[in-house]
């Protein structure tokens, strides 16, 4: 009897033992380095870098929203859609966009190359690496790279760097037609 | 899977799921003959007549062009090249909804030199014939615009060449004209299409509505003694025309989402690209035209015309009698798929099949929209056998993913849905809103992924630069410590003195 109970004790003993052996191994193996927290706001974002949030970045921002240090309402670029995105992931009330920053709307950066004189000092600032040029070479914007975030726009000496509004498609997209109770 | 085709077709048929009994309305426009519609004094010109994004304009405004010209320079891999319909002025080139569009004034003259002919196609490689398609622009005349050319890539996987003629959607009957006008050039295009992908069974497809047309097609391949070209009547089954639909009531096999039937060894081509496929390799002609049926009861005489690919609707319905009083739609396509126009000045382009005017009567709905009762007709006739009114009721409640997760984009917008539902719910509406949004969901996703790699990459690298920069510091500091000061201003002063610049302007 003694003897079929300490032999059931080793056994469960041995397993626990083998699984915390297993575990501690596997977190070594796969650290665990980011908050998957962080990583679900990070890929709420639109990535566009702008800090238009006062934080210098996307995941910055997702860093303080998880450490609720800042508010969901903070991301132009993303607009409503992220708002609410963001909302139904946090459980928190859906906001408007605050007040203080600029209302939503996709941007391109364009530079007037007659005006350029090739200073390279809006390299730098571009937070995703979408202008190319040299020193003392005309530069340009990669549009399809460009996400519209202005921070080009303060170091240009010369003020050659234009920000316009995205060509929308012009073809009219598919409708969702209307729900029953609004078509009447 | 080539398993499955081990048989001769055609000896069995299968069925496909759903698919609705329609009446055809085919005869109003079948004639004797196909006219050649005249060739009007500007023709329009999107370049955008293919899957692909189109390529950039290789003429500019005020050229001249002559019949035949190629309009277009470099595409991707999908995109097919445009050629001048006629010989003229280019009088346009402007932004559209649809793309750049060219405008070509014609000159009258209507000449031009096409490619030389291959009479001799028999001794070309499968690789020059393939090249030939893919200079003339012929892509599927079906309506899908796929690229001819892309489709007869690998042929060493391909056994079956079928081509679709089972033109299944209602009041269309260019393709039925094509049979039984052109006999002889669809069977020479068949030999064609079934040299190069090495096809070891050949098969026409038609209705077994189309009443006189398999004979006519088996006394042509009598005379032209081709007889393994095998002309196979399918029932009259909307909608049985669908690649995938026609292959699965042909061979039993389903071709898997999101693959093309190559894969599973097949290839099928419509009548009318077949024909295109003849004259671009026997005559060395661009597809710079096709047969487009002008009918419906809003418009006098119904008929089938030879089109020049450009011109504007509006020609085609005067051309068949004009409008009746009563026309109260003009759609593009058939009353099933295709798109009503609010105006009449769009071209025709190479996918365009039919121009279609509605009578009142036809457009007359007996009740407005009412809620989804979960009948399930729907469901029951979707041949893609997915669920019509749960993918609505994501759609609705805005949940996009919801409805990828049931397979929408195995939707072939074919209508069958629509057309059954007692609630006059225009379904196949919701699915084309849900697969417009999940498309620009997903490239704006792929946006923000390269955007976080690039930016990820220049902190690194600012950070890296930046450590550098300390690390010079540092270094240069060091050496400042260690050096004999009296010497190191001797040094500096030596420096500064080289420096010196004569003309002083040194302000920054």
């Amino acid at each position: 009897m003694t003897g079929s109970l300490l032999t059931g004790l080793a056994l469960i003993l041995l397993l626990a033992a083998g699984i915390g052996l297993a575990l501690g191994a596997a977190r070594r193996r796969w650290p665990e380095n980011t908050d998957p927290l962080v990583a679900q706001i990070d890929a709420l974002l639109p990535q566009t870098q702008c800090a238009q949030c006062s934080y210098p970045g996307c995941k910055p921002y997702a860093q303080a929203i998880a450490n609720d240090q800042a508010p969901i309402n903070r991301c132009p670029p993303g607009g409503e859609a992220t708002i609410a995105a963001l909302a139904a992931l946090l459980g928190r009330e859906p906001q408007a966009l605050a007040e203080d920053l600029p209302q939503p709307g996709a941007l391109l950066a364009i530079i007037d190359e007659s005006r350029c004189i090739g200073c390279a000092l809006c390299l730098p600032a571009c937070p995703v690496d979408a202008i190319v040029g040299g020193h003392g070479f005309s530069h340009t914007v990669i549009a399809e790279q460009c996400t519209g975030c202005e921070l080009c726009l303060p170091p240009c000496p010369v003020d050659c760097i234009d920000l316009l509004p995205v060509k929308v498609p012009v073809l009219t997209p598919p409708q969702r037609p209307l729900p029953l109770s609004a078509s009447g | 899977m080539i398993k499955g085709i081990e048989h001769t077709l055609g000896q069995r048929l299968w069925h496909f799921p759903g698919g609705v009994k329609l009446r055809h309305h085919k005869n109003m426009s079948i004639g004797d003959t196909i006219a050649d519609a005249p060739v009007p004094n500007e023709l329009l010109l999107p370049l955008d007549q293919s899957i692909g994004s189109p390529g950039a304009a290789a003429v500019a405004v005020g050229d001249a062009v002559e019949k035949y010209q190629r309009l277009t320079g470099d595409f991707d891999a999908l995109g097919a090249h445009l050629h001048a319909p006629t010989s003229g002025t280019i009088t346009a080139l402007e932004e559209t909804p649809s793309g750049l569009r060219l405008t070509l004034t014609a000159d009258g003259r209507d000449a031009g030199n096409s490619l030389p002919g291959l009479d001799q196609w028999r001794e070309q490689s499968a690789e020059a014939l393939r090249q030939r398609i893919f200079e003339a622009g012929v892509v599927g005349l079906g309506g899908a615009l796929f690229p001819t050319h892309e489709k007869l890539k690998d042929p060493d996987r391909v056994r079956v060449l079928i081509i679709n003629g089972a033109e299944c959607e209602p009041y269309i009957s260019c393709d039925e004209m094509v049979m039984r006008c052109w006999p002889q050039a669809l069977l020479e295009g068949t030999q064609i299409l079934a040299a190069m992908v090495g096809a070891e069974q050949c098969l026409i497809a038609i209705e077994d509505q189309m009443g006189e047309v398999e004979a006519m097609l088996n006394q042509a391949a009598i005379d032209m003694d081709c007889p393994d070209v095998r002309i196979v009547k399918v029932p009259t089954i909307y909608p049985e025309g669908g690649e995938n639909q026609l292959i699965q009531v042909l061979t039993g096999l389903e071709v898997p989402a999101e693959c093309y039937p190559q894969e599973i060894g097949i290839v099928m081509q419509n009548v009318a690209t077949a024909v295109a496929c003849r004259d671009a390799v026997i005559d060395g002609k661009p597809l710079i035209s096709r047969v487009i049926t002008v009918t419906g009861h809003g418009v006098e005489k119904p008929a089938n015309f030879h089109v020049r690919v450009g011109t504007p609707l509006s020609e085609l319905v005067s051309l068949a009698g004009g409008y009746c009083p009563d026309a109260s739609r003009l759609v593009v396509g058939g009353p099933m798929m295709g798109q009503a126009k609010a105006d009449d000045g769009a071209p025709t382009t190479k996918g365009t099949n039919c121009v279609l005017v509605l009578s009142e009567t036809d457009t007359h709905q007996a009740h407005p929209q009412l809620p989804c009762i979960r009948c399930g007709d729907c469901q029951r006739v979707c041949p893609a056998q997915l669920m019509p009114q749960l993918l609505m009721c994501h759609i609705e409640n805005g949940d996009l993913q919801g409805a990828a997760n049931l397979h929408l984009s195995d939707c072939i917008e074919c209508g069958c849905c629509s057309y059954v539902c007692p609630s006059q719910i225009p379904l196949v509406d919701y699915y084309r809103y849900g697969k417009h949004e999940l498309a620009v969901k997903h490239q704006q996703a792929a946006a923000a992924d390269s955007a976080k790699v690039r930016f990820n990459a220049h902190e690194r690298r600012l950070e890296a630069q930046e450590r550098a920069r300390q690390s010079a510091l540092a270094d240069s500091q060091a050496n400042l410590a260690q050096a004999d000061p009296s010497q190191a201003l001797a040094a500096i002063l030596a420096r500064k003195k080289g420096a010196v610049n004569p003309g002083g302007d040194t302000e920054s």
